[in-house]
């Protein structure tokens, strides 16, 4: 777990930046200041913070976000982006429809 | 579920480089991409590539795209399109989606070459319409004929923003600036030069402030950084722009290979799969080839993916470990040569002081995007001579070498050491046949004769915009960093098959301007300068 900080340390409290309503995920719509937020409540990981806001979530699947929102956690945490745990990828890979989904393996 | 010896994914340079190189060898492959067309990037890749011949030096990217497809097509390689494979598992068992169907693929092997995607950098304002990708800028001018905007700003000066720019420009855009919150120039030099040339301002160490408009696009605002990348008060310069194009890296998309169970690694360049040597992940049989295991050049991705497509081969029984080593010896030594000089892996993030030959660099190329006259003299390629003679302003080490081999009067010497500066030999005599000039991937060389008339000299510049002009024709003669030094008088403009596109323009200048102008400006071409 050496990659995941230990959540007991003090990160300061959340203060307020003027950009904070500006869009990180522009799929699901979050902005800065939620992710700010939700890391300060206690998200310290890519998947905690896509289960609690969706940010990653949607049409592009975090192609865009997924970095940015990683450097945004570093930055809260005071730590390198390359001691965030990294994204998790499971398939779908890319967004497919649930009609498309139901039509899997009807060839054989 | 369907069965293949080998499934690859990515029709890009790398992807169907292994394929050529695997079904050669008679494995039975297919590969899948999810776009409509086959071969990556390759196809928005309207330049000329560096590197040495066997790189496939100087011909342009969409040429070496369709070279690629026919020898695939020649060796029987499956190629399945719009074929978006949605997972891949321990098993070598993949799901693609194919029209409105999840179908089940098994491979023998699988090679993952997926590419890579574009990173976005945040600033207010960043969603709105008229902010865009290199790559996208790229697909629009390149492959779809449309015009992305009017006046652009670029964001980024690696090579895809240096490259980018050139084509905007080509495609009939304004460059209004290049920015990058780095202190230097990111990519070659030659690239920055190009674009500096059609006087396009640089502005290093700075970002974007916001980018500002309601519905779209109207203005961008800049800021100067400090070292730690803070905006310094009162540096702000506004900028009245419709695009604003970002090229601030590039991300391995490795999903697919993290999904599968590989070992990865988080490094610097992106989320990667730990290879070896033959790209072969921690799982083994499962490949991964180019942009996918490290970011590099199309040139870099395609000798991967053939050492990878001959791992698999090998892996499958197709063809030995020794028929391996040997194949595999001479790709490696070729991707090795593309690996050094100052852009090197291992040079990322270094400072460089002097070239290998131990000639201090040009300190205005990394803040302005071009060798100012007073360092010029410095460089083996720029010698005085009587009459006619090349001027190669090529002042980095860079794996590249096409002057040397097109060259009939054998002036230019780089020899064995592909990252050489190219010197002129003063006991040649140019003949002025300009194929170096047109050879040249960095646009980088001239022909000039201080002689040409009394008081008049005569400059041959690489020239790839259009309307062509034509003999008689007359303009601005424009120094490195694109400013006007004199007018000018075309005399010459030469064609032909061997330049493949790039024009040779001589024009005449003042005899005390020979030193200085580097390129031309039509009083008609560009409606945008009156």
């Amino acid at each position: 777990m050496g990659k995941i900080k230990d959540r007991l340390t003090p990160i300061g409290e959340f203060v307020p930046q003027p950009d904070d309503d500006m869009i990180i995920c522009r799929c699901e719509e979050i902005t800065k200041g939620e992710i700010r937020q939700a890391i300060h409540d206690g998200m310290f990981t890519l998947t905690e913070i896509r289960r609690f806001l969706r940010a990653g979530m949607g049409l592009c699947q975090g192609q865009t976000c997924t970095r940015l929102v990683k450097g945004m956690i570093a930055r809260e945490l005071g730590i390198s982006p390359l001691e965030v745990e990294p994204a998790a990828a499971r398939a779908p890979m890319r967004p497919i429809k649930m009609i498309v989904l139901g039509n899997e393996g009807k060839e054989s | 579920m369907k069965r293949y010896d080998l499934i690859i994914i990515g029709a890009g340079p790398a992807g169907l480089s292994a394929a050529i190189e695997a079904a050669k060898r008679g494995v039975k492959v297919i590969v899948f991409d999810e776009n409509a067309k086959p071969g990556g990037q390759l196809f928005k890749q309207i330049h000329k590539f560096f590197g040495s011949k066997e790189h496939k030096a100087k011909i342009r990217g969409f040429k070496i795209g369709e070279e690629l497809l026919q020898e695939a097509n020649h060796y029987g390689v499956e190629v399945v399109l719009n074929a978006i494979v949605a997972g891949l598992y321990l098993d070598k068992e993949i799901t693609v989606q194919i029209g409105d169907e999840i179908l089940h693929y098994k491979g023998d092997a699988i090679i993952v070459a997926t590419g890579a995607s574009e990173n976005m950098v945040p600033f207010a304002g960043w969603t709105l319409p008229g902010v865009i990708g290199a790559g996208a800028a790229q697909t629009m001018m390149n492959l779809h004929s449309i015009k992305p905007g009017n006046r652009v700003l670029m964001l980024g000066s690696g090579n895809v923003g240096l490259v980018v720019s050139f084509q905007l420009m080509q495609a009939g855009c304004e460059v209004v600036a290049l920015v990058d919150a780095a202190p230097k120039v990111g990519g070659y030099g030659v690239h920055a030069s190009k674009v500096a040339r059609c006087g396009v301002p640089f502005y290093l160490s700075h970002t974007i402030i916001k980018a500002e408009g309601e519905e779209f696009v109207t203005g961008v605002t800049l800021g100067e950084v400090n070292s730690s990348w803070q905006i310094i008060p009162g540096t702000e310069k506004h900028f009245a722009v419709d695009t604003i194009c970002l090229a601030v890296g590039l991300s391995p998309m490795s999903q697919l290979l993290s999904m599968a169970g590989c070992q990865m690694q988080d490094t610097p360049g992106g989320f990667v799969p730990v290879c070896a040597e033959s790209g072969e992940t921690s799982i083994s049989g499962i490949f991964a080839a180019g942009d996918v295991s490290g970011i590099e050049e199309a040139s870099s991705a395609m000798i991967e993916g053939r050492i990878s497509g001959l791992a698999a081969a090998e892996y499958l029984g197709f063809i030995t470990g020794e028929e391996l080593a040997g194949l595999s010896k001479e790709l490696e030594k070729a991707l090795q040569c593309l690996r050094e000089g100052m852009f090197a892996p291992e040079n990322r993030g270094q400072t460089i002081a002097k070239t290998d030959e131990g000639i201090e660099v040009s300190h205005t190329l990394l803040k302005k995007g071009y060798v100012d006259e007073s360092e010029i003299l410095r460089f083996p390629g720029i010698a005085k001579a009587s009459g006619i003679h090349p001027v190669i302003e090529c002042t980095q080490n860079i794996p590249c070498n096409p002057c040397q081999d097109v060259c009939p009067k054998k002036c230019i010497k780089i020899g064995d050491k592909m990252t050489a500066l190219p010197a002129i030999d003063p006991e040649r005599e140019c003949s002025g046949c300009g194929l170096c000039v047109a050879s040249c991937p960095g646009q980088a060389i001239f022909l000039v004769n201080e002689e040409y008339e009394p008081g008049l000299a005569s400059i041959t510049i690489p020239y790839e915009f259009l309307p062509l002009p034509v003999a008689g024709d007359k303009g601005k003669a424009l120094d490195r960093k694109g400013k006007e030094v004199s007018l000018a008088e075309v005399t010459t403009v030469r064609t032909a098959k061997a330049f493949d596109q790039t024009n040779l323009l001589t024009i005449k200048v003042p005899a005390d301007a020979a030193m200085k102008v580097r390129f031309f400006r039509s009083l008609e071409a560009e409606p945008w300068v009156k």
